[in-house]
Order: C-alpha cells, then sequence, then structure tokens
C-alpha cells in the first residue's frame, strides 16, 4: 500500500500543479486593482501540493526504512542488513528517489510562499504562482512518466543489492539535502522574478519579498556545498577537497548567480537601482540549478560509465530545460526592455561596488560555465580535451581578485555616492595589510604565485570585514549587519585555508614495515600493526598508526582498506587527526610482496580552515535572514499599530457625529 | 536607451548550448582514448618474454616483410578471453600476431593461452605498461596494425568480434 | 578509488564509481608508482606534474589521486622521467603526443582549444566594456534626473 500511497499522492500532486497553473494565470487576466475570482484556487493549491508531494516522499522514506523489496528501486539500491542510517539516507542516494527529493522541496517551497507570501500584488503572486506550479508540473511530469519511484516489481525480491558503500556515511545525509533545498530554494526566485517581470512589479517592495528566499536558497547552498567539500575530502581518500570536477561544478555555479542575486537584491531594495540585473539573475540561478540537474542526470558529462544513465531522462530534462530557461530568456528578451533602469549612482558608491563585484561574480560564472561545458562540445567534433585545475585556478583568479579587493572597500561606501577621499584612512590600512601580508609570507617560504596572493587577500579581507564596525556602537549593530561582516570574514577565513593548503601541504608516500616509521612535517608516524576488522556490511584491514607530534605524546589513527560485500566494492577510509592548525590525513594503502605496507600521510595545515569559513558564510546569511525578517515584523506590526490606532481616531471622531 | 538586441544574448546562447547537448544526446557516447600515434612511427622497445613458451617482443620483430597485428592484452582481462578465438581466426588466415601482456604473471600467461588458445609469435612482457603507454594505448584489449616499415597504421580498442575480423584485415591489406 | 565528487549526483557516483572488485592483476605495482623522489625539488615537480595528468582508465580523476593500475605506471613514467632529467613540460608534451589533449588537465592553446582562451579575453573585453556601460557613465550624468 505504501507506494500505491505515494503514487497516489504525486498524481494529485500533479493535478494540482495544473490547477495551481491555470488558477495563477487568470490572475492576470484580472483588471488592475480587480481580483479575478477564479485566481483563489492558486494558493491552495500550492499549499495542498506541497503536502501531497511531501507526502509521498515520506512514503518512499517509509519504503526503505522498512526495506519493502517489492519496491523496484528499494530493491535495486537497498539491503536489509545496512544500518537503519543508510537505510534512511539511501532514499535519496539514487536517481528516482534524489528527483523525488527534488520535486518535494520544489513543491514545499512553492507551498510555503504561497501560505507565508501576503506582501505582493494579486496579480504578480497569481502570476508567480502559475509560474512555480508550470515548474513543477514538468517535474512531476518527469518523476511519474520515466522516474516512477514506486514501481513495483512482479515478484519481490528476495534481498536488496545495496548502496554504493562511498555513499554509506553520514555525509549522504547532511550533504544532497541542503544542497537540493538550496538548488529548489531558488525555483521561488525564479518564479518571482519571471511574476514580477510579466506583470511590470519590479520594484523595491519586490525586492523585499524576494529577498528572503535568497538568502535562505543560499546559506543551504553554501552550507551544502561546504558538506559536500568535506565529505568527498575525508571520504575519497586522496586528500582533495575541490578538483573542479563538472559535478562539483554543476553545484558551485547556481551559488555564483545566487551569491550575485542576493547582493543585486539588496541594492534592488535598498536603492530601487539593478532591477533588469536582478530579475536577469533571478532567472539564471535557478537556471543553473536545473542546467546542473541535466548534466548530472543525463550523463553527457560523465562518459565512461554511462550505462547508468538513461538517454531518454537526458532529452526529458533537456527539453524541461527548453521549456524554463528557453521560455525564461525568452519572456526576459521580450519584457525587460520595458522595465525602466532604476534609480542612478555614482561609480564610487556602495552600488557601484556592488555591481562591479556582480559582473565579476557573473564573469567567473562563465568561466566554470566555459570550462565545464567546453569538453562537451568539442566531443561533438570528435575532439576530446580536458579543463581541469591549471585553467580553472587562473582563469577565474583573473576576476576573483579584482573581486576581493573591491569587496575589501564596498562596504564601507556610502549609498548612492561617496568620495573615496572619504576613506583614506581604511584604504590606506588595508592596502598596507595586503602588502604587508605578502611581504611576509615571501619571506617565510618559496610559495606559489596564487597562494601567495591568496594569503595576502586573506589578511587584507579579514581586516576590511571588521571596518564596517568602526565607530560604531556594537550594541546598535543591525543584525543584518552583523551577518555581512560575519559573511564577509567568513570569505577570508576560507580563502586563507585555501592557500594554507596549497602553498603549505606536505605528503609523505612510503611502503613502511611494522614499527617503521615516516616523518611528514613536525610529525612522526609509526605503522604499530595491520589488522583485520569488520563492520556490519563489510570487512577490513586496519592499520594502528602512532602519529606523535615533535616527540609528544602519541595519537593512534587507524585507516582503513575496506571491502563490502554488498554491492562488492573496495573504498579506502582515511584517518584524521586535526589540530587548530591543520590536519593530518593517512591512508593505507596495498601489502608489497615483501611484507610492508603503503602508506600515504600528508599534513595539511589550516585546511580546516577552508570549511569553517563556509560554515561562517552560512551563519553570516543566517543572520542576514534572522535581522530582516525581525524589522520586517516590527515594522508590519507598527504598520498594524499605526492602523489600529487610526481607525480608533477614525471612530472617535465618527462616534459623535450619530449624536448630532 | 540600452540596446534591445543584449537582452536576446542569454537565449542565444543557452539556444547554442542545448542543440549541442541535444546532438550529444542522440550520439553512441565514445568511450575510448584513441591513441594520437597511428601514422606515427612505432616507438623503440625490447621486452623479456612473457611465459617460457615463447621469445620476448623487440620494435626489430615488427619490421619487414609485411604488416603484423600488435594485441596488447593481459590474462587477468575478460574481454581477452572474449577475442581469442577472433585472434586465432586472424592467425588461420596467415596474420603474424606479436603479443604484449600488461603488468601479467608467466604462470597466468601459459594457463591463459593453454586453455583460450595462442594466436601469437611472440609475446612480450610488460610489467610497468612501458610500452603501452608508449603507443597511447588505453586499455586492454587494444589491437594496433604495424605495417612492415614500422609505422603504426591503425587502432583497434576494445576486444576483437566476429564482426571485426575482416575489417583487420582490410586495414592490414591496406599498410601492404 | 575513482576520484569524483559527491555533490549531488548520487546516481552519478554511483555510475562513476562502480568500479568492478575483480581485481585487475596480481602484479606488484610499478617502482614509482607509489614511492617518492629521494629529492624533495624532484619530487615536487613530479607532485605537480601529475596531478595535472587525467587517469585515462578512471572518469575525471588526475593520475596523483588514483589507486587504477595504469595511473601507476603512468606515475612511474613520470617520475623516472623527472629522475632522468626530463621538464615536467617535457614528459606532458611526450604524453599529449600519445593521448592527446584529453590526458592534460591543463589545456595548451591549439586547435581544439583556442576558444578556452580567446573566450576569457573577449570576456575581459565584455566585463569592461559593461563596467564601463553601467559606471563610467553615470559619473556625468549623476546631476541628472533620473
Amino acid at each position: 500500500m505504501i507506494a500505491e500511497i505515494g503514487l497516489a499522492a504525486l498524481w494529485l500532486a500533479a493535478a494540482l500543479a495544473v490547477l495551481q497553473m491555470v488558477s495563477g494565470a487568470f490572475a492576470l487576466r484580472g483588471a488592475e486593482g480587480a481580483i479575478n475570482p477564479l485566481a483563489m484556487y492558486a494558493r491552495p493549491a500550492a499549499v495542498v501540493q506541497a503536502f501531497l508531494a511531501v507526502l509521498a516522499f515520506a512514503m518512499l522514506l517509509w519504503a526503505f526504512m522498512v526495506t519493502d523489496l517489492s519496491i523496484k528501486l528499494v530493491a535495486n539500491n537497498s539491503h536489509s542488513m545496512k544500518p537503519m542510517l543508510y537505510k534512511i539516507t539511501g532514499t535519496w542516494g539514487n536517481h528516482e528517489g534524489s528527483m523525488l527529493l527534488w520535486v518535494g522541496v520544489l513543491a514545499l517551497s512553492g507551498g510555503l510562499l504561497a501560505g507565508l507570501e501576503r506582501r505582493l500584488p494579486e496579480r504578480t503572486m497569481g502570476a508567480t504562482l502559475a509560474v512555480q506550479g508550470f515548474v513543477a508540473l514538468g517535474f512531476y511530469a518527469f518523476l511519474l512518466l520515466s522516474s516512477n519511484p514506486f514501481e513495483r516489481l512482479p515478484v519481490p525480491a528476495v534481498e536488496g543489492v545495496g548502496l554504493n558503500p562511498l555513499l554509506q556515511d553520514i555525509g549522504l545525509a547532511i550533504h544532497p539535502p541542503t544542497l537540493y533545498a538550496g538548488y529548489v530554494g531558488l525555483s521561488v526566485a525564479f518564479s518571482l522574478a519571471m511574476g514580477a517581470l510579466l506583470t511590470n512589479q519590479v520594484n523595491p517592495a519586490f525586492a523585499r519579498v524576494m529577498r528572503p528566499w535568497v538568502l535562505g536558497a543560499w546559506v543551504l547552498l553554501t552550507f551544502g556545498i561546504t558538506a559536500g567539500s568535506y565529505w568527498a575530502y575525508y571520504e575519497l581518500g586522496w586528500g582533495g577537497w575541490w578538483f573542479w570536477d563538472p559535478v562539483e561544478n554543476a553545484s558551485l555555479m547556481p551559488w555564483l548567480a545566487a551569491t550575485a542575486l542576493m547582493h543585486s537584491v539588496a541594492v534592488l531594495a535598498a536603492r530601487d537601482a539593478l532591477r533588469t540585473w536582478t530579475i536577469m539573475l533571478g532567472v539564471l540561478a535557478f537556471s543553473m540549478s536545473m542546467l546542473g540537474t541535466f548534466l548530472v542526470r543525463s550523463g553527457v558529462l560523465t562518459s565512461v560509465h554511462a550505462f547508468a544513465v538513461d538517454p531518454e531522462r537526458g532529452a526529458f530534462i533537456l527539453g524541461l530545460l527548453g521549456l524554463y530557461i528557453g521560455g525564461a530568456f525568452t519572456i526576459f528578451a521580450l519584457r525587460a526592455g520595458a522595465v525602466s533602469e532604476g534609480k542612478r549612482f555614482s561609480v564610487s558608491s556602495r552600488e557601484g561596488a556592488l555591481v562591479f563585484n556582480n559582473v565579476m561574480l557573473s564573469a567567473i560564472l562563465a568561466i566554470v560555465l566555459l570550462g565545464t561545458l567546453y569538453p562537451l562540445v568539442t566531443e561533438a567534433f570528435d575532439v576530446r580535451v580536458s579543463v581541469g585545475p591549471p585553467y580553472f585556478n587562473p582563469a577565474s583568479a583573473i576576476f576573483a581578485i579584482p573581486m576581493f579587493l573591491v569587496m575589501a572597500v564596498g562596504p564601507l561606501l556610502r549609498w548612492k555616492e561617496d568620495k573615496p577621499a572619504r576613506l583614506q584612512f581604511e584604504v590606506s590600512l588595508i592596502a598596507a595589510v595586503l602588502i604587508s601580508a605578502i611581504a611576509l609570507a615571501s619571506v617565510v617560504g618559496d610559495i606559489p604565485f596564487l597562494p601567495l596572493l591568496g594569503l595576502g587577500l586573506a589578511a587584507a579581507l579579514a581586516v576590511a570585514a571588521a571596518l564596517p564596525l568602526k565607530g560604531r556602537k556594537l550594541t546598535r549593530v543591525p543584525t543584518a549587519t552583523w551577518g555581512m561582516v560575519l559573511a564577509h570574514f567568513g570569505v577570508a577565513v576560507s580563502l586563507f585555508g585555501m592557500a594554507c593548503e596549497g602553498a603549505f601541504t606536505q605528503e609523505r608516500l612510503a611502503a613502511v614495515a611494522p614499527g617503521g616509521t615516516e616523518q611528514v612535517g613536525d610529525f612522526s608516524v609509526t605503522l604499530q600493526n595491520v589488522a583485520p576488522v569488520a563492520g556490519p556490511n563489510w570487512t577490513a584491514i586496519e592499520a594502528r598508526l602512532a602519529v606523535s607530534r615533535n616527540g609528544g605524546e602519541p595519537v593512534i589513527l587507524t585507516p582503513q582498506a575496506r571491502n563490502f560485500w554488498s554491492p562488492a566494492q573496495a573504498t579506502s577510509e582515511s584517518a584524521l587527526l586535526t589540530r587548530w592548525d591543520g590536519q593530518l590525513y593517512a591512508v593505507i594503502g596495498n601489502q608489497a610482496e615483501d611484507g610492508r605496507w603503503q602508506i600515504r600521510v600528508w599534513w595539511k595545515p589550516f585546511v580546516t580552515f577552508i570549511w569553517y569559513g563556509g560554515l561562517l558564510i552560512a551563519l553570516g546569511g543566517v543572520l542576514a535572514i534572522a535581522g530582516r525578517v525581525r524589522v520586517d515584523v516590527k515594522r508590519r506590526t507598527a504598520t498594524a499599530m499605526g492602523d489600529v490606532r487610526r481607525a480608533d481616531l477614525e471612530a472617535l471622531n465618527a462616534a459623535p457625529m450619530p449624536a448630532e | 536607451m540600452r540596446s534591445r538586441l543584449m537582452l536576446w544574448v542569454p537565449l542565444a546562447l543557452f539556444a547554442f548550448f542545448a542543440g549541442v547537448a541535444g546532438y550529444m544526446l542522440t550520439q553512441e557516447k565514445n568511450q575510448f582514448v584513441e591513441s594520437a600515434m597511428i601514422g606515427q612511427p612505432l616507438p623503440e622497445f625490447a621486452l623479456k618474454p612473457a611465459f617460457a613458451g615463447l621469445p620476448g617482443a623487440a620494435r626489430s620483430d615488427l619490421l619487414g616483410g609485411k604488416p603484423r597485428l600488435l594485441n596488447i592484452w593481459a590474462s587477468w582481462c575478460l574481454p581477452c578471453i572474449a577475442e581469442a578465438p577472433q585472434l586465432e581466426a586472424l592467425k588461420a588466415q596467415g596474420v603474424e600476431i606479436v603479443g604484449i601482456a600488461i603488468r601479467d604473471r608467466p604462470e597466468d600467461v601459459a594457463n591463459f593461452l593453454a586453455r583460450y588458445g595462442n594466436p601469437y609469435t611472440r609475446i612480450g612482457a610488460d610489467d610497468i605498461s612501458e610500452v603501452q603507454l608508449a603507443i597511447g594505448s588505453s586499455g586492454v584489449p587494444e589491437t594496433f596494425v604495424i605495417d612492415a616499415a614500422g609505422v603504426i597504421r591503425y587502432q583497434h580498442i576494445g576486444d576483437i568480434r566476429e564482426e571485426h575480423v575482416p575489417l583487420l584485415l582490410a586495414e592490414l591489406e591496406k599498410a601492404k | 578509488m575513482i576520484r569524483t565528487d559527491v555533490i549531488r549526483a548520487l546516481l552519478a557516483l554511483l555510475a562513476m564509481l562502480a568500479m568492478p572488485i575483480s581485481a585487475q592483476d596480481a602484479m606488484p605495482p610499478a617502482p614509482y608508482a607509489y614511492n617518492q623522489l629521494e629529492d624533495p625539488a624532484q619530487e615536487a615537480e613530479a607532485a605537480e606534474l601529475m596531478a595535472t595528468l587525467r587517469c585515462l582508465k578512471c572518469q575525471s580523476q588526475s593520475i596523483a589521486d588514483s589507486d587504477a593500475p595504469m595511473a601507476g605506471d603512468m606515475r612511474h613514467q613520470v617520475r623516472s622521467r623527472i629522475l632522468a632529467g626530463e621538464s615536467p613540460e617535457d614528459i606532458r608534451a611526450w604524453l599529449i603526443a600519445r593521448y592527446g589533449d584529453y590526458v592534460s588537465y591543463n589545456p595548451t592553446i591549439s586547435a581544439s582549444t583556442w576558444p578556452l582562451f580567446a573566450i576569457p579575453v573577449l570576456l575581459i573585453l565584455i566585463v569592461a566594456a559593461v563596467l564601463l556601460r553601467r559606471l563610467g557613465k553615470r559619473r556625468s550624468d549623476t546631476g541628472e534626473a533620473a
């Protein structure tokens, strides 16, 4: 019954998406000010649809928890012997389940928008919900027609196939759901942008409605990418945290667009400028989410093991992409000309700095997009090329370095127009920090150019991030400003981690006999012994490494080489020793014929700062949301109280009237 | 006044991408990395015998007289079992096949040949993929046509199926 | 293990990582597959190069990050050639001559890769033009009514 309830809920949700779309579209037909009676169904349709889609997902979750082997998806991706946590997370560890999660989040964000948002004009709201319903409908169709997660097997399987061991990790519980929520949360920004464009309501009031959605999605994306990077780092066993892999880039591109959008929305809300830009970025951000889904799901970029990828599904998603991205860009091209340009500002103003950085972020996005898609384009001409870190790092740095420099100064500038001379002290301080940090670092050692620059910029940004607080009473600083300070400081922290990892990482690769010792950095690593161990669904050989820093008290690390049996696959479990100033990363390899064991150990100074920085950035976003919502609620209560008082006054004035 | 034309740029870029992606979806995925050495002379090498039964292989063994096949294989490779009958068929047509065994043990090579037949005149042992890398081969099995002057003329990637036998014979003919 | 990230491509990841467990071979790895060069400077040169060469048997993974036997043999080639005094760029060129641009993650300007370099240059020009239009013009007309 579980599967049937889930499937029925999905079909009903799809039907409601049609209702939402049609009813929302009727709102556009109403005269200005008047409300079309047929438009009233859009909101409830979105809310009930969200409930149904979440119900469908809950049903699949339940099926995975009880390992219902009569469902094809469960039989193909789960196993009765798997620990409960991985049974649950395995729900989205496969194509159909992850698409259902995608659709569930899509419906949920649409439902939240419909349920919570009361500020927009009805026509704009109707158009927004119509777009949201239209997008949802396409993905329901994709699920129901080509990726049905609830398909039954004619005969229930005796045992499930199991989940890829690399995914049997707490990372699967955290990373995909947050990233999906961020990805798909951007659909609200997309729908709002389309709604505002269709009804010509691109104004600060609309920006204030859009802002919390953008911030929320951006926070989730930031957190999801940070978690994913750390997961890949410790799980894949080779010590890398970012490789510019197409799949990684697929998550970075929406983040870049969302970062630009978030800043652009702020300008629109505060200063009524950058109207077209904001709409463009709103469309672009969710387009990048969908593009990422296409790249990953269609298999056009993952060539060698393309067997698991269905070209029919790829064609389906490409069709949806054409419909939504193509449609949105067409409407943009037709309607954006009618959007007036908004308020003007001087080059040396906060808007000026934000425009500069928006353009830089867009340029980095273009570089990532180019490098990711280029191999696909040449393959169409039967030429195969590889684009990797040696291309992406310098090419994106061309735009990232000016961006960081402007980012240091931008928050100090006033809106509309400012005199650069006013900031003489701040600018010279930032420049001094930048130069002395670079000078200091180049004295320390022979550091490659980009990490050296990264160290300098990190120091300058860290100082610059705190400067907006200068001369202000800290208790009176708005929460949202704290958010910005924290997020910008997080960028500095993350950049510092990246630069240190790139400049100072030490690696030791050796064949070691039990009892033997190797040196990496300040650490001496002694292989005590190697012994077999067993887990619930794997066996492994485990090395005991005694790690001692500068002859101090040794700590035991136990890296493993695991063999899972369902599905049969070998993985390498790294062992990490975290210190405040870095991480020691140890992996065990094969045994050589002479009995020695291959071990690989890295000392990565300050590598953890990469993810600490990511968390700070996300936390800054959370503070910004909290601050905005608080101000908004205050304003609303103030308005409401004003209304009440006005009504009272009117009543008082009116009261004596009849007496006369 | 900004130009209206600029507003169409995103759509144009997307249309280009969608076109390429759509085309790619219809194409058979080319999973192979082709060698860039076709038309180049075979690099110098000399490999020790892969097992006691046959002599090793060197570049000079592939020179002179007629075109030959250079078969990169290994006893641990499953598709190599599948192509064994086709190599036998080629041998029956009078083709000389020189083998290079990748990371293989002599006893495994001997066992494999005893079970699936021995189409080779020589087999060199390439324990560190030295020759494989030098000729731009990226997997096992792969088969190269080497002409009498020692120039690499053709590369067949993957196991040789029945329908590939005439193809290879034609390539050998072309290389004469 | 095969290198990829696990961003959201759970299916793609499943597909990419589905590595057959059947042992590829029983031979010990090449001498320099898992051993560093004595000289730290030479090893650093080799490590930098290896991080930018593509493992041909894997999906989207450098030979430095791959446990595939062929990646080990390629590492051996790199290290032993560095040891013999070859420069990293010579070794890269040697490999490109055998496998084409696909083997190198560091695209150099060639007939098949020039747009990778032309487009960023174009992008810089576009960015400059956009900034000049957006910001440069403002200076003159800030005084005007919006």
